[in-house]
């Protein structure tokens, strides 16, 4: 029992510490992407290439004063921040990174916590995120925040379907809710191929959820100011920041387990990598995806965007789910 | 507590109805939503400088817009009465000053009309050349900011890599980026330099090419139609009776270019079309805006074919000490905003009695409020791009 405990805690810093360096790493890349696409170079000064502007930055936010709005209500107003970051980081437990290593003719399981309902833990967990947005936007007692605040609670909820919706077609096929199972189930073929529609909604709903452009309307900065953060300063504004990279990682980690074959190499003979590799790997290539999907789109406009999820995203998935089952039923020998 | 509503609750207690059933029947009768008041600018990033608004807000619709201008108020006008007519040049860079080669412009262009003064014509092509030079760096700078607005960031640098030339070409020219102050009573203040019309033609050469660019990234995008297409519009009607001109009423199906509709300096020499589009939206007036961009590039194209041909003075002969015969002019040209106008009255001395600028932003700017009406929030900002104002040249 007590190695137990001391092997998840090991896991536990392994894994945050693997989270916080790709989250700020994240914010370098994201310079970097958007500097190059833009035909300029990106941060440059601190350190070679600007390896080291996340830790500029870092010792920036944290000198900058903590201005608190006057008419704020100040416990919501401090609570916003932390909410930001909390969710992802419960998610943490549950990626499946790799299946197991052996140290010392012991076999440890690599996921901190291999729990048969990941997948709607998952759900239930992210959509705590929007809490943040909206407590921020709202207890501010400012007015873009307030509108900020009020797109994120529609846009939440809305797009929180879609993502439910989108994974339900990958647990018809595998007939469970666990990661470790549902990556598994993906050895000789990925879901993707089997399921695109699923993957392609997954993937829309997800930048949705996550503020980012073409869908980050509760920051738009060109109309709302700054949106939902616009009264906060110093580390609470970098706090939204940790969060916002937090869960495009864990958002990217999940979708690597759900539809790109978790830790198993794209073909046989490149199977010498270790799997945490190739995981790591595949989430980094959807987190590049994000970056140039928004330094690449216009900003929809908010009705455009709740149109678009309840005209064209949640039906396109329901008939994902009736064709899914129509096969899986038919496969089973059905009717 | 609306008056209304404290009529209602007299009414209730002359008839003896309790405290809490006088509060509850009054919500009751009264549920109603509020407008929003949100102030916009004069510091918000997608103002443009220093404009503000005041919107009227349902949820994200707008009922109301109020338009507050002043906060760059140079009295202009003022100054120039106490300024020779030379002097008065380098006041005109600062009215837009995206495009001080096309204030100057309209400003010599009305004192030589005051004066009779009869321009070298080699001087001509050379106003038009940089006139048309500044048309494409004032769009440029519009579709950059303009996207950007809407969220496409990336064109924004794009198109600042371009505009860059541009200003490299008049840095060149005249040693100045944003306020050139080239343009003379009776020409230009110099001739070009050594090797100016190849870089010309050089950027002539690559700008089309780098408008396909733009154009991969909007010109089709399914983001760009919806977020311009039947946004913000205003009928032909509409637009002309609020004073629209420039790109903003051809983007509503008015063929008014005052290039060809009243043809001044070497224009009826020149060949290009009037980029006319009537769909009256957002996307209409880019598409307008786009296709001048094309259009300058072709007269700049023929002026340096011209100036590399010929050869010749590139001013009149005008005193140093200028007076122009007493007696008044309005000259109007068309900027990149649209039409701008000079009226000045002379009393015959070596300063004007009365220097009034019609502007075309400021005209433009009046139509925003009748543009955005029942639209969202986000709109509002696709409408101020699309009429493209500057603020130097609102409040003057």
């Amino acid at each position: 029992m007590v190695m137990w405990i001391a092997v998840t805690v090991v896991k536990l810093l392994i894994y945050f510490a693997i989270l916080m360096l790709f989250v700020a790493y994240g914010t370098l890349a994201e310079r970097k992407v958007a500097g190059h696409i833009q035909d300029r170079l990106g941060p440059y000064h601190c350190g070679p290439h600007g390896v080291l502007q996340p830790l500029a930055d870092g010792l920036k936010l944290f000198f900058k004063e903590d201005i608190v709005a006057s008419e704020a209500d100040k416990f919501l107003y401090f609570l916003a921040p932390a909410l930001a970051v909390v969710p992802p980081l419960l998610v943490l437990g549950i990626i499946p990174i790799g299946e197991s290593i052996t140290i010392a003719g012991k076999t440890i399981p690599l996921p901190i916590a291999n729990i048969n309902v990941a997948v709607l833990y998952f759900l239930g967990v992210t959509s705590l995120s929007v809490y943040a947005i909206m407590l921020g936007g709202w207890s501010g007692n400012s007015k873009y925040p307030l509108l900020g605040g009020l797109r994120s609670a529609a846009q939440f909820i809305s797009y929180e379907l879609v993502l439910g919706l989108s994974i339900i077609g990958v647990v018809m096929l595998v007939g469970s809710f666990n990661l470790v199972d549902i990556v598994k189930y993906q050895k000789d073929m990925w879901l993707f191929i089997k399921q695109p529609v699923a993957f392609v909604a997954y993937m829309v709903a997800a930048i949705a959820e996550l503020n980012r452009a073409p869908f980050d309307l509760p920051e738009a900065e060109s109309e709302l100011v700054g949106g939902y953060h616009t009264e906060y300063s110093s580390m609470k504004f970098a706090l939204f920041f940790l969060g916002e990279y937090a869960n495009m990682v864990v958002s990217s980690a999940i979708a690597t387990a759900l539809f790109l074959g978790g830790w198993y190499a794209p073909c046989s003979f490149l199977s010498f990598i270790p799997g945490p590799v190739w995981f790591l790997l595949k989430t980094f290539a959807l987190f590049f995806f994000m970056l140039w999907i928004r330094w690449t789109y216009p900003r929809l406009r908010y009705d455009q965007l709740m149109g678009m999820c309840w005209k064209y995203l949640i039906p396109i998935t329901l008939f994902n789910i009736l064709g899914t089952g129509l096969v899986v039923i038919l496969k089973a020998g059905g009717v | 507590m609306a008056v209304k509503e404290e009529q209602q609750f007299k009414e209730l207690m002359a008839k003896g109805t309790s405290l809490g059933q006088v509060d509850e029947d009054i919500m009751r009768q009264n549920i109603r939503t509020q407008d929003l008041w949100v102030n916009m600018g004069p510091q918000h990033p997608s103002t443009h400088g220093v404009l503000r608004l005041i919107l009227a807000l349902q949820g994200e619709r707008i009922v109301d817009t109020e338009i507050v201008i002043g906060y760059l108020h140079r009295g202009t006008e003022k100054l120039a009465e106490a300024r020779t007519y030379h002097q008065i040049i380098p006041l005109t860079d600062r009215l837009d000053y995206l495009a001080s080669p096309a204030m100057n412009f309209g400003y010599v262009l009305a004192v030589e009309k005051l004066a009779g003064i009869e321009v070298p014509e080699r001087a001509e092509y050379i106003r038009v050349l940089m006139a048309e030079l500044a048309r494409i760096s004032s769009h440029l700078l519009w579709l950059a900011t303009h996207a950007l607005d809407i969220g496409a960031m990336t064109v924004f640098l794009y198109c600042f890599r371009e505009r860059e030339m541009v200003l490299d070409l008049f840095e060149m020219a005249t040693g100045g980026r944003l306020t050139t102050s080239y343009y003379r009573i009776g020409g230009v203040a110099h001739d070009l330099p050594e090797g100016f019309l190849d870089k010309v033609k050089e950027f002539c050469e690559i700008f089309p090419k780098r408008v396909q660019d733009y154009d991969d990234l909007l010109y089709s995008n399914r983001i760009w139609l919806s977020r311009t297409v039947n946004v913000a519009k205003i009928s032909a009607e509409k637009g002309l009776a609020l004073g629209l001109s420039g790109p903003s009423i051809r983007g509503s199906g008015v063929n008014w270019d005052l290039r060809r509709a009243n043809p001044y300096s070497v224009y009826d020499k020149l060949d290009f079309e009037v980029a006319v589009f009537d769909g009256c939206d957002v996307y209409a007036r880019y598409l307008v805006r786009r296709k001048e961009m094309l259009e300058s590039c072709k007269i700049v194209k023929q002026c340096v074919e011209y100036l590399e041909k010929t050869e010749g003075p590139v001013m009149a002969k005008v005193p140093k000490v200028f007076k122009p015969p007493a007696g008044e002019v309005y000259f109007a040209t068309e900027a990149p905003k649209g039409e701008l106008g000079y009226y000045i009255v002379s009393d015959g001395s070596n300063k004007p009695y009365r220097l009034k600028i019609r502007t075309p932003s400021f005209a433009n700017l009046i139509a925003l409020p009748e543009m955005v009406k029942g639209q969202m929030v986000a709109d509002v900002i696709a409408a101020i791009g699309s009429i493209d104002v500057v603020l130097g040249e609102v409040d003057r």
